[in-house]
Formats: C-alpha cells, sequence, structure tokens
C-alpha cells in the first residue's frame, strides 16, 4: 500500500503543517493563528486531520519519524485544546452515560427529517450515495483503528469486553472480512476509488471533525472514558442507520458489495451495542466510576458533531448541490 | 506448560433482558421452526425475543421504543 499524497491546504494553520511535512522542515508555533482560528472549520480541522494522520498511515514523501517530531506534537496539542475548548462549552452537559445514551435508544415513527440515513432511504439519489460513501470513506477505511488505542488504558471486564469487540471490526480472524475491506469493496461497488485517503481534499470541514474526534479520544489516556462514550454512541445508532442505508442502496441499484457493508453492520452491531453498554461501559463505570462525566461528554460530541455534519449534507443535497469540496463528478479518473 | 490440567469445557453463557434480545455466547446454530438451520459465528449472538427483527431470528434494534418526531420534517421539504 502506498501513503495518500499531502492534501491541499485551507488557510495559514494547514499550509504551515502540510508546508512542513513536504519540505521535511520543522514548524512554526502559530499561537495567535490557532487562537484565531474557527475550531470547527477548514483550516484548523485539516491541519488536525494531517496531524493525527502521522499516527496511522503518514503521507507519501513524508518520513515515519514525522509522527514523533516535539514541534508538530505541540502544535496539534494547540489546536486539539482549541477543538476540545469548543465541545466542552458547545455539547450539552449530561451527567449520566446512560441519561446521554437514552435519547439515541428511540426510534422515531416515520421519517426524521434531520437524518441523513432517512433522507437516503427516501429520497437518496444514487449521486448523493456516492457523495456519502465517499465523505465517510475517511473513517471507514480506518475503521475501528482510532478505538484500539484505548485498549491498554482499561481493565478487566471492559477491556476484555471492546478487544472482543474490536475482534469483531478486524474481520475475526478473516483479513478479507475487516470492515475496512468491506467499505472498500461498497466502495468499488459505486464506482468510487478505494486508495486511502483519496477523498480527504473532497470532504468538508464537518466530515473531518468527526474523524478528528477519534483520534483525540484515542490518543489521550486522559479521554478514555470520553472515547468510550464515542464507541458507545457510534454502536448505538449504526444498526437501525445501517438499515436504511442499505436499503437505500438497494433502491439506487447499488451491487452486493455495497450493500453487504451496511447488512453487516446491521447485524454486528445490534450485538456491539448490547456489549459496549453493558460490559465496557458499566466494567469501565465499575473500575473508575469518577469517569462517568467523561462518557457522557464522548456520547454528546458525538451526537454534536454527527448532527453538523447532517445540517451540512442535507442543506446541500436539498439544493441539490454537492455536498463535497470537490464534486465527484470533476474527480479525474473515475 | 507441561502437566497443565486440561480446562473443563467451557460453559456458554446466556444473558437475558426483558427488553432486548438474548445474549448468547458464540457461535450458534438455531434450527427454526421449518428446519432450516442458520449459524452465526459471533463472539456474541443477540437473537431477537420481540419477534419484530427483520433478520430474524437475529436481533436488528427492531424493540427499540418508537417515538413521534418533535421536530417532524424540515420546513424547506416539498
Amino acid at each position: 500500500m502506498t501513503a495518500p499524497a499531502l492534501p491541499t491546504p485551507r488557510g495559514e494553520l494547514s499550509d504551515a503543517v502540510v508546508f512542513a511535512l513536504h519540505c521535511g522542515a520543522s514548524v512554526p508555533s502559530l499561537a495567535q493563528q490557532t487562537r484565531e482560528a474557527d475550531p470547527y472549520g477548514d483550516d484548523l480541522q485539516l491541519a488536525l486531520y494531517v496531524l493525527y494522520e502521522l499516527h496511522y498511515h503518514g503521507f507519501a514523501g513524508v518520513a515515519d519519524e514525522r509522527e514523533w517530531d516535539t514541534g508538530l506534537l505541540a502544535l496539534r496539542r494547540a489546536l486539539e485544546l482549541r477543538f476540545t475548548e469548543a465541545l466542552r462549552t458547545d455539547v450539552p452537559p449530561r451527567r449520566g452515560a446512560e441519561e446521554a445514551l437514552e435519547p439515541l435508544l428511540l426510534e422515531p415513527v416515520g421519517h426524521d427529517g434531520s437524518s441523513v440515513s432517512h433522507f437516503l432511504q427516501r429520497d437518496g439519489e444514487r449521486w448523493q450515495l456516492e457523495e456519502y460513501a465517499a465523505l465517510r470513506s475517511l473513517y471507514h477505511l480506518k475503521e475501528a483503528d482510532p478505538h484500539a488505542w484505548v485498549i491498554p488504558r482499561l481493565r478487566g471486564r471492559a477491556k476484555a469486553a471492546m478487544v472482543a469487540i474490536e475482534y469483531d471490526e478486524f474481520g475475526a480472524g478473516r483479513p478479507d472480512e475487516i470492515h475496512a475491506r468491506l467499505y472498500a469493496d461498497l466502495m468499488r461497488d459505486l464506482g468510487l476509488r478505494t486508495d486511502y485517503g483519496r477523498y480527504l481534499d473532497a470532504s468538508p470541514a464537518e466530515a473531518l471533525a468527526t474523524v478528528n474526534l477519534m483520534s483525540l479520544l484515542g490518543l489521550h489516556r486522559a479521554l478514555r472514558g470520553a472515547l468510550v462514550g464515542h464507541f458507545a454512541a457510534v454502536e448505538v445508532t449504526s444498526s437501525p442507520g445501517s438499515r436504511r442505508l442499505a436499503a437505500a442502496l438497494r433502491r439506487a441499484g447499488a451491487g452486493p458489495a455495497a450493500q453487504r457493508f451496511y447488512d453487516e453492520h446491521v447485524e454486528a452491531d445490534a450485538v456491539h451495542e448490547q456489549v459496549v453498554r453493558r460490559e465496557v461501559i458499566g466494567g469501565l463505570l465499575a473500575d473508575e466510576p469518577d469517569l462517568e462525566p467523561d462518557i457522557a461528554f464522548g456520547v454528546g460530541a458525538t451526537v454534536f458533531l454527527e448532527d453538523r455534519l447532517g445540517a451540512r449534507l442535507l442543506g446541500a443535497w436539498r439544493r441539490g448541490e454537492s455536498a463535497l469540496r470537490i464534486p465527484l463528478t470533476v474527480e479525474p479518473g473515475r | 506448560m507441561p502437566n497443565a490440567p486440561e480446562s473443563p469445557r467451557r460453559v456458554p453463557r446466556v444473558t437475558v433482558d426483558r427488553d432486548g434480545p438474548l445474549l448468547v455466547e458464540g457461535p450458534v446454530e438455531i434450527v427454526r421452526e421449518d428446519g432450516t438451520v442458520v449459524t452465526s459465528r459471533r463472539f456474541q449472538v443477540a437473537i431477537c425475543t420481540c419477534r419484530r427483527s427483520r433478520i430474524h431470528p437475529w436481533c436488528d434494534t427492531s424493540h427499540r421504543r418508537r417515538v413521534k418526531e418533535e421536530t417532524g420534517e424540515e420546513g424547506d421539504t416539498p
């Protein structure tokens, strides 16, 4: 596998990061630019995304050692603090983990006009499904990777259950059933490119933020409770959402691999939801009860950022416009 | 390890929840009423008890409580 190319910068912060990586140079501290940046905006989110990517697969032409470049790490820390402070301000506070998860366990009767999966199931056109698949590939081509970082921070029940779920995500010992691989098959069925990181330039800030949240929570031991809450929110909402997306793909005439990805998630995540709530959250709370507000924060931050992404997608699609920064129709090599 | 005693055969655990699926340690085979056998090889298998699942006998979260949406449709939807 070749690492992806560095993306096109979207402002001063991302320009400085990309330049430093491209030229093998050190990065300036950029304190003022960080203070003034929109914490959810394209520039900060892309800069953060690129810095996090050094911990996954890196970029073509960038030395592996840059992952531990202290200048880049210091900048990453400053950007993370800006992002985290914004989330702490904007995410509605919930004390209890169950209290935070409860609204996600209710299914709306009929059509939910604010839900992307409801929209795609009922009204989604083929090009909208392709756009959705392209921007979700930022996460699904590294599905479950950021969550693996929490494993050494857990103990006992929570650890055993988390590892069991991750084992399932990673194909239960079969490389052709790794969920990231199933997603690449889905993309191929839709006529999309499957190379890792391919749609980074096309993805809006709202999509980058959902992935940056996982990397942030996964990399920080201090945020282990929030990572578990985030993971629970994903697993709890995945099964019914996947059912709607599988139906949308069937209706749009996508191939069997495209449907299989979501069919698998309907069944798998109905199980994962039970295990993450009972054993991972239950086990972590038994071990470290003080983490309960953090677990709730992880749930809330996930819902908050997913809602922002949903609003961006539905806003564009209802106007008949592309939700991507670079529409797929002008992508070369399609 | 030499002379280790053979571990006793592990007893599969089933977890019961009145409001959710039956959780069974996998792998599991289920013989349906018509005699057909379905298999799940997951580490845990969630078996539908509400009978609303569209992928019966497996759970698809159809047991969840359903609520009327307060917001309903967006105003700009035709």
